[in-house]
């Protein structure tokens, strides 16, 4: 039989620093920004007066997506200010987790947990300081006591809006993220390494061509991963539109 | 069950531990992989149900169906995180 040791966790997620403290997860996460930031400076320069084409035609598609997709569905038309943040947050966590399946790159930098959790703690931080700007005190008022409910059903509504609410938010959007990139990522390393398994397998020729099984499975999944990708990115930007969206106008 | 119970005992304390992390880390996410397992393909049907007998309000659906994904996926997900805390 063949023998197939699946290597330790942290061997498929640490990468050698290629220079002090500045690792290939570091790098995809600045190479990420950057590209963003040069997408839409690109497009910036463009004459706006004629036909967009190119560059200026990714970025129109993309701020639209954001105001139709996701401000429009969520926070309405108040909320169309939000579009800069949340186009900047869908476009970063987009080419961060999009490294997943590039070839020699093939990890993405969110699944590692510290750029969702930095990412979280600032939706977290502008979710309630919005809540504070719109409502003032009464935000704490709105959101712990909730209208139209019970006086004495307060004592157990009070402690659970405010676990849901303040702490287990910020908890819920990072391991999100983070659990989903990285169950992609440790399942195309399963399939990779089953297959190289099989096509290596000695003493038994039979084994060889099985390898062909779970080579088509890795393809599938490395398509599946593309919408994953997107979907995660999509699902993180939209709960941050809600989230500030509910804090910026309380529930009636 | 015996002969595992037998086996078990010949292994030395880190082993033991060992071992028990292992099959327990798959019941970790093997159970919290039920519920939102139920939950999402529940969600999901409901709401093709819906856009189909409305399409003209088939986006508003969709973002709370993706919303309801996300929040029923999270258990999930936590469980995910469970199995790698204890089984890696």
């Amino acid at each position: 039989m063949i023998a197939l040791e699946f290597p330790p966790i942290n061997e498929i997620l640490r990468w050698k620093d290629l220079f002090p403290s500045f690792n290939k997860i570091a790098l995809i996460a600045v190479a990420a920004a950057l590209i963003g930031s040069i997408i839409f400076l690109l497009a910036g320069n463009k004459d706006p007066m004629k036909a967009p084409k190119g560059v200026r035609n990714l970025a129109e598609t993309l701020v639209e997506f954001i105001e139709n997709g996701i401000v429009m569905q969520t926070m309405g038309r108040d909320g169309l200010g939000w579009t800069p943040f949340l186009l900047s947050m869908f476009t970063f966590i987009y080419l961060c987790n999009v490294p997943g399946i590039i070839p020699f790159l093939q990890m993405p930098a969110t699944a590692r947990i510290a750029i969702p959790m930095f990412l979280s703690l600032l939706v977290w931080v502008v979710f309630i300081c919005t809540g504070f700007k719109h409502q003032g005190i009464g935000y704490l008022k709105s959101s712990l006591f909730p209208p139209g409910v019970p006086k004495a059903l307060y004592i157990l509504v009070t402690p659970i809006e405010f676990i849901s609410t303040f702490l287990v938010r910020p908890f819920s959007l990072t391991v999100r993220l983070f659990a989903n990139m990285l169950a992609g990522h440790i399942l195309l390393v399963t399939f990779a390494l089953l297959s190289e398994a099989l096509f290596q397998a000695k003493g038994n020729p039979a084994l060889i061509p099985m390898g062909v099984l779970p080579l088509f499975m890795l393809i599938f999944l490395t398509g599946f991963e593309v919408l994953v990708a997107f979907l995660q990115a999509y699902i993180f930007t939209i709960l941050t539109a809600v989230y500030i969206g509910g804090a910026a106008h309380p529930e009636h | 069950m015996e002969a595992l119970s037998a086996l078990v005992a010949e292994l030395t304390g880190d082993e033991q531990k060992a071992a028990s992390a292992a099959s327990s880390a798959g019941f970790a996410y093997g159970l919290a992989a039920i519920g939102p397992g139920i939950g999402i393909g529940y969600l999901v049907g409901k709401s093709v149900e819906a856009m189909a007998r409305q399409p003209e309000a088939a986006g508003m659906v969709r973002t709370t169906m993706f919303l309801g994904i996300a929040f029923t996926e999270a258990l999930a997900l936590i469980g995910f995180v469970v199995f790698i805390l204890i089984g890696l």
